[in-house]
């Protein structure tokens, strides 16, 4: 009786100690605060990108759980045109969208850049096709795409230097130019305002320096401005070459893919063989074949930043 | 909308970052140009890049109003402008067809989907960088990393997922999932917002006696609502501009989304669906611009401060 009472005694405290340590510890308290956000991220992020894999290997369809049928679905899609045509169009429209992007938003950066009136307005105002919906503005360009209503057509008729109107969305090549062009519109703001922003944080010193050493223009841009920007672009460029490489609203609303798989893009492959075919697992293996480029891209993103924390002499933190 | 940017944007020093006397580049040396040079390399291009930046909004507003005749017919009217301009797209798109059903779905889907996610990161976002727990460095990169998978390569196994908790079809579907894009990103913001709070009033308050909670409720809270308004604004512009998780996980016509319903219910072979499909994406548009023109600066550090962390 009397050890009970002492035991109850003694653990009464101990007992106490562990909840508070609950409480204060950080490793604890640490795991609290990171519950919700964790929560979040495994199941609806980290189990679904694990699944879709194992989905890659079984013949999954829509309304039954697949088999496991090994690298099948890749060996079908290594024999498929029309996934290397969507392989070739994926990578052609990231690397030709990316390239002007960057090229039309530095210049437009350093536009904004220099001593204008309104300047602020005017920076407002080149963001907002970032703000609006993509699906909303490729409505759009649907509209100024149109094969016959093109008002582009009608100007370049009027113009006289067309005669019959452009069919801009049905033939293969104008099509993938079409969406390209799309794509470039709507992704020149993210990249100028963000590479104006790092503009900004260069010092003018710098270019009064250069000036009295006699740089010219281009002297000053290519020594002085770009190597500054390097990090910094390298980011916006990884994020810009992500989104494009993954996009998929701007061709389903466009194109849904055609004319003859002339604008389909992996993405775009993927939900019609899955979601509208029903074969999640031949739609699975084309997203997970997406990954490698992915990686790639995240690679050397990684690269980018290291270089950053190198160049302005910050610490690994 | 001028109007409502002038008074905001009055000082363009202040409106990216505030900061350093050297924000504004470009006072010191454009003296040395003459005008006629300047129009030549400076607003002749910047005119041009506008000019293709605006035209589809232009193009967008004037088919919005412009009647069904004029629209087909290029050769007998100006197509550049209208002098009858007319509402009856607009009223068709309020009271033929769902559409303030479906905006209403927007809003709600994208309201909840930012405010549970806000909720979590601020959690996530504090831990990480002031309760410093064995591993934060790691779970920082593992988040940096999250935000980097794209909905396109989730989507087909989300749909089994959704599928299987009983979730297809319903708001929650996608109240849910957007978190996931959300999350990663607001994370991110938070934790470089957190960041610039000095550390000596948190231990000022634990020396007084507050916990971690009251900590963050009374002191960070407050003074990072600026950072919590930039995440709440770009969070809330990414819920509604979400398309493919909306496109796969909802099938009946009143449980759609704004873009998603746009694609899917006006494309019909009529040719005069112009004007609504167009009135319906300016005004699906519109909710956006005016928050944005409200809370440009924080909408700008929200994307500027997430690529530069």
């Amino acid at each position: 009786m009397t050890d009970a009472t002492l035991n109850n005694i003694k653990l009464a405290p101990r007992e106490a100690t562990t909840w508070q340590r609950l409480q204060v510890n950080r490793n604890w308290l640490g795991m609290w605060f990171m519950l919700p956000a964790a929560a979040f991220l495994i199941l609806f992020l980290a189990y679904p990108l694990g699944l879709g894999v194992w989905i890659s290997f079984t013949d999954a369809r829509i309304g039954r759980g697949g088999d496991f049928v090994g690298l099948e679905n890749y060996e079908w899609l290594w024999d498929d045109t029309v996934f290397w045509l969507s392989v070739f169009n994926t990578l052609l429209y990231t690397i030709v969208a990316s390239a002007f992007k960057f090229a039309v938003g530095l210049y437009l950066a350093l536009l904004l850049n220099q001593n204008l009136p309104f300047k602020a307005i005017l920076r407002a105002v080149v963001l907002i096709p970032f703000i609006v919906p993509t699906v909303l503005s490729a409505i759009a360009f649907w509209w100024l795409f149109d094969s016959q209503f093109s008002i582009i057509s009608w100007t370049l008729k009027k113009a006289g230097l067309i005669s019959t109107n452009i069919d801009f969305l049905g033939d293969v090549w104008n099509a993938r130019w079409s969406v390209i062009f799309a794509n470039i519109w709507r992704g020149v703001p993210f990249v100028a305002i963000t590479l104006l922003a790092g503009l900004q944080t260069v010092s003018p010193t710098l270019y009064e320096a250069a000036t009295i050493d006699g740089a010219n223009k281009w002297q000053i841009f290519r020594h002085v401005t770009y190597p500054l920007l390097t990090p910094i672009i390298a980011v916006v460029m990884t994020f810009s070459v992500l989104f494009t490489f993954t996009d998929f609203q701007l061709i389903w609303v466009l194109t849904r893919g055609g004319p003859v798989n002339a604008t389909q893009l992996m993405a775009t492959l993927s939900y019609q063989r899955a979601i509208l075919g029903g074969h999640l697992g031949e739609g699975a293996a084309i997203s997970t074949a997406m990954i490698p480029f992915l990686l790639a891209a995240i690679l050397i993103s990684w690269f980018g930043l290291q270089r950053r924390k190198w160049q302005q002499g910050e610490n690994n933190d | 909308m001028t109007d409502a940017l002038a008074p905001k944007l009055a000082d363009p020093k202040k409106t990216l970052h505030g900061v350093s006397p050297m924000a504004d580049a470009s006072e010191g040396m454009s003296y040395l140009e003459r005008l006629p040079r300047r129009l030549v390399t400076l607003y002749l291009p910047l005119t041009i890049i506008l000019i293709v930046l605006l035209f589809p909004f232009y193009w967008m507003a004037l088919t919005a109003i412009k009647p069904d005749e004029q629209l087909l017919n290029l050769e007998k009217f100006n197509p550049f402008w209208t002098w009858t301009p007319t509402l009856k797209h607009i009223e068709k798109l309020l009271f033929d067809t769902y559409y303030p059903l479906w905006l209403w779905n927007t809003m709600l889907v994208a309201v909840c989907a930012t405010v549970l996610s806000i909720i979590a990161s601020v959690l996530a976002a504090y831990a990480i960088v002031r309760l410093r727990y064995r591993g934060a460095q790691w779970i920082g990169g593992a988040i940096f990393l999250a935000y980097l998978v794209p909905p396109s390569i989730l989507f087909i196994p989300l749909s089994s997922v959704v599928f299987q908790y009983g979730l297809f079809d319903t708001p929650f579907a996608l109240i849910l999932t957007y978190p996931t894009i959300l999350i990663p990103f607001s994370t991110w913001l938070l934790m470089g917002y957190f960041k610039t709070i000095p550390f000596e009033l948190e231990e000022c308050a634990l020396i007084d006696g507050a916990s971690r909670w009251q900590i963050l409720i009374r002191i960070v809270l407050p003074l990072s609502i600026p950072g919590l308004i930039s995440a709440f604004i770009f969070c809330f512009t990414l819920c509604w501009n979400e398309f493919i998780y909306a496109l796969t996980f909802l099938s009946s016509t009143q449980n759609k989304t704004v873009p998603v319903a746009i694609v899917n219910e006006f494309v019909d072979g009529d040719i005069y669906r112009w004007g609504s499909l167009m009135a319906g994406a300016l005004a699906g548009s519109l909710p956006l611009v005016v928050l944005y023109a409200f809370f440009v600066e924080h909408y700008v550090s929200a994307m500027t401060g997430a690529v530069k962390e």
